[in-house]
């Protein structure tokens, strides 16, 4: 009897408190996964409607139970070829274009600054400020006198120029993490500018690299307004065939599906791959 | 010091960079090619659109470059606007990258009035009496035509009309006359309305000059109403105009599906083909639509005229249809494609894979006298083929104008214009706004422009 009171007493201060830090770490935890669900779904009703006739895909109540059917992949098969080609060549074109200028640029605004670095790091981001609908009069113009309308060419500077003054800023950031005795020391020891650049820093932040590259990689990949104001079809992109699926008199829900799933492969792979070094190139800045 | 010695590298990057854009910009003017005669590649600028990424393209790779092995077709296929958008920049600064483009009658009079078009009749088909040009239905061929010459020939045309369940109307002892009057409509929608299962009937709601305003015009039309009055004065706000759109909104809003203003086309054709409406006022090409998309509400559906008022008929006209910009290169080949997808021969191939139902309807006389199809399209082709020959774009009111067009006035400021008055009748539409104040800020829209000014782009 004289050793019930002391149970609460015993262990009365830490239950409450393990109770409220796991009910306050549940209480997060199903926030997230709400959130997470509230982003997937409508990616999984898409899936899930590409699989659909298209007198099913717009329905109302929404159909669960259906005969699937693959007809509207093939059709999406049979007609995207040259333009994921295009969105290939100008995604991984530009993105390789962007990771060899902006190495050496953001070095000289990090690790050895240029004389008015901040001005030139202010530049870069200043080119963002203009938005593109502005420019797109004076590019259409240029273009078509330079003969590059409707070429792939055209695409690759473009988004080479768009993804530039991002991947400088991102990559600059994970050059001022590496340490300045690791590249003293491989001065002492007698090393160059390239030779620090390439044996010293590059080992040293290629998971930044990565991540700037799959951030340019999803920027050119889902690009519309600059392709389909200066492409027609030598060098139509990927969203260009998902918006020419959009028909004026005809039902097209399920195709639309079935050619925005199949645009999203690519990138989800891409991602997938990249995991590891996404992870930690993206917390890389965040340790200081 | 250090950037001192920095300096000529990041020069030298520079200087990278600029040579790679160079080089960039030598490969790419080196691969546009050029040539005459009636080979090479021909880019044709197409809307999408079911009867042309469901049988214009594949028939393209399947038979056209088979039977032309010398000419290579390629598509760039869009969304109406987009399409717009994209031939209008190419033409007006002839960047010349489309060989072939798909317009309408509103643009046809007006590229060839800019000098923007070939003239087929003299440049083509005055040497190909094989392409019987005679046989296009004549309100299309007119439409298309400019100073009494084709600028372009038609792929597929479309009239207005009425599409109604027979079953409900048989269940409410109801019958459709041939002919309705927009008040018989709208007493059958009256009864025929069960408000969350069944609309008593389907409008287009949504803004935009082929949207709602092409429904609402033949409506306006019809009701005595007109745009312009012969000085160019814009008469949105005149009793007729007034009268014709109340009666539009209100048939919407009392009868109406429900979320009217984001709906047309294919909105509407998903809810008559899932039984949600009774009646459904639309182009003629959903006969076809209904009979492919959705078998089993064809058999339960009948056909009207465009229903009238004070006109004798009130259905539009629209035909997409192709024609070679000028200047471009390679247009023979660029005819030679014109030419085939326009053809009686093309009608025929269509019904060898997809049967005659799903043939291209609306521009020649010839497949309404082919018995096969007559077969086919019983239901619809009749009353499609009398609903183009009955439209006048020249005299679309009942008091003359001085604009040219049923469900478009014909002059430059109207794609800007169309879309103006359309938001605000979509508002109205959606209730946010009345009509007499939807009216009177789209008279404002239109008296932007002098009568000068309009007057010019006629």
């Amino acid at each position: 009897m004289t050793a019930l009171p002391l149970r609460p007493g015993h262990s009365g201060r830490p239950r409450p408190q393990r109770l409220r830090e796991m009910s306050g770490r549940a209480g997060w935890g199903i926030v997230a996964w709400v959130v997470a669900i509230a982003f997937f779904l409508p990616v999984l009703w898409m899936v899930i409607t590409a699989f659909k006739p298209e007198s099913a895909a717009e329905t109302w109540p929404p159909q669960f139970i259906f005969k699937p059917t693959l007809s509207e992949f093939r059709l999406v098969f049979s007609g995207m070829g040259p333009f994921l080609t295009h969105s290939v060549v100008a995604t991984v074109g530009s993105t390789i274009l962007v990771v060899l200028l902006s190495v050496p640029a953001a070095y000289a605004l990090s690790v050895h600054p240029v004389k008015h670095w901040r001005d030139g790091l202010f530049f870069f981001i200043s080119t963002k400020m203009l938005p593109i609908v502005a420019a797109i009069g004076p590019l259409y113009v240029i273009a078509l006198h330079l003969h590059l309308l409707d070429s792939i060419w055209l695409l690759i500077i473009l988004y080479t120029a768009m993804n530039l003054p991002l991947a400088i800023w991102m990559i600059r950031s994970f050059m001022l993490e590496v340490p300045r005795e690791l590249l003293e020391a491989a001065r002492l020891d007698g090393a160059g500018r390239i030779r620090e650049i390439t044996g010293v820093i590059l080992p040293i932040i290629s998971p930044g690299l990565v991540s700037t590259a799959l951030i340019c990689v999803i920027f050119a990949w889902n690009e519309l307004f600059l392709a389909l104001n200066l492409t027609v079809t030598n060098a139509a992109t990927m969203p260009m065939y998902l918006i020419s699926s959009v028909p004026q008199e005809g039902l097209y829900i399920a195709h639309l599906s079935a050619a925005a799933t199949i645009a999203s492969v690519p990138v989800i792979l891409v991602g997938w791959i990249a995991q590891r070094s996404l992870v930690r190139g993206l917390s890389m800045g965040a340790i200081k | 010091m250090s950037y001192l010695r920095f300096r000529p590298r990041v020069l030298g990057a520079i200087g990278c960079a600029a040579a790679m854009v160079a080089v960039a910009a030598c490969s790419g003017s080196s691969s546009s090619t050029g040539s005459t005669g009636s080979t090479g590649t021909v880019t044709v600028a197409v809307v999408s659109n079911p009867l042309i990424t469901g049988q214009m393209i594949p028939l393209t790779k399947s038979n056209f470059e088979k039977k032309y092995p010398g000419i290579n077709v390629k598509f760039a296929t869009y969304t109406e606007a987009d399409l717009r958008a994209a031939i209008e920049k190419d033409v007006s600064t002839h960047s010349n990258a489309f060989n072939v483009i798909m317009i309408g009658p509103y643009e046809t009079p007006l590229f060839a009035k800019n000098g923007w078009l070939d003239n087929l009749s003299t440049q083509f088909i005055a040497k190909e009496p094989s392409y019987d040009a005679g046989d296009l239905l004549p309100p299309i061929a007119k439409a298309l035509s400019y100073k009494g010459d084709l600028y372009a020939v038609p792929f597929y045309g479309e009239s207005s009309m009425v599409y109604y369940r027979k079953d409900l109307f048989a269940k409410a002892g109801l019958t459709m006359p041939q002919h309705p009057t927009w008040t018989q409509i709208q007493s059958f929608a009256a009864r025929l309305n069960q408000p969350g299962k069944v609309s008593g009937i389907c409008l287009r709601g949504l803004a935009g000059w082929g949207d709602n305003m092409a429904a609402l015009d033949t409506v306006v039309n019809t009701f005595g109403g007109e745009w312009f009055n012969e000085k160019w004065q814009p008469q949105l706000t005149s009793p007729a105009f007034e009268a014709a759109t109340n009666f539009y909104v209100n048939l919407i809003r009392k009868y109406g599906e429900a979320g009217a203003s984001n709906d047309s086309f294919n909105q509407l054709l998903t809810l008559y083909g899932q039984g949600k409406c009774a009646m459904w006022y639309d182009a003629t090409v959903a006969a076809t639509s209904i009979a492919t998309t959705y078998p089993s509400m064809a058999s339960k559906t009948g056909y009207a005229f465009a229903p009238t008022d004070l006109t004798k008929s009130s259905g539009w006209l629209w035909t997409w249809s192709l024609g070679v910009p000028q200047g471009t290169s390679n247009q023979g080949a660029a005819w030679k494609f014109v030419s085939w997808a326009t053809s009686k021969s093309y009608d025929s191939l269509v019904a060898s894979k997809y049967g005659w139902a799903a043939v291209p309807p609306g521009t020649r006389t010839s497949l309404y006298n082919n018995p096969q199809y007559q077969k086919a399209a019983k239901a619809f082709a009749g009353i499609t083929l009398a609903s183009i020959d009955s439209t006048d774009p020249d005299h679309p009111t009942l008091h003359p104008v001085p604009y040219v067009g049923v469900q478009y006035v014909d002059i430059p400021q109207f794609e800007v214009l169309g879309v103006e008055v359309g938001q605000q009748i979509a508002g109205a539409i959606a209730g946010t706004e009345t009509v007499a104040q939807a009216l009177k800020t789209s008279q404002a829209d239109a008296a932007a422009y002098t009568p000068a000014e309009l007057a010019g782009g006629s």
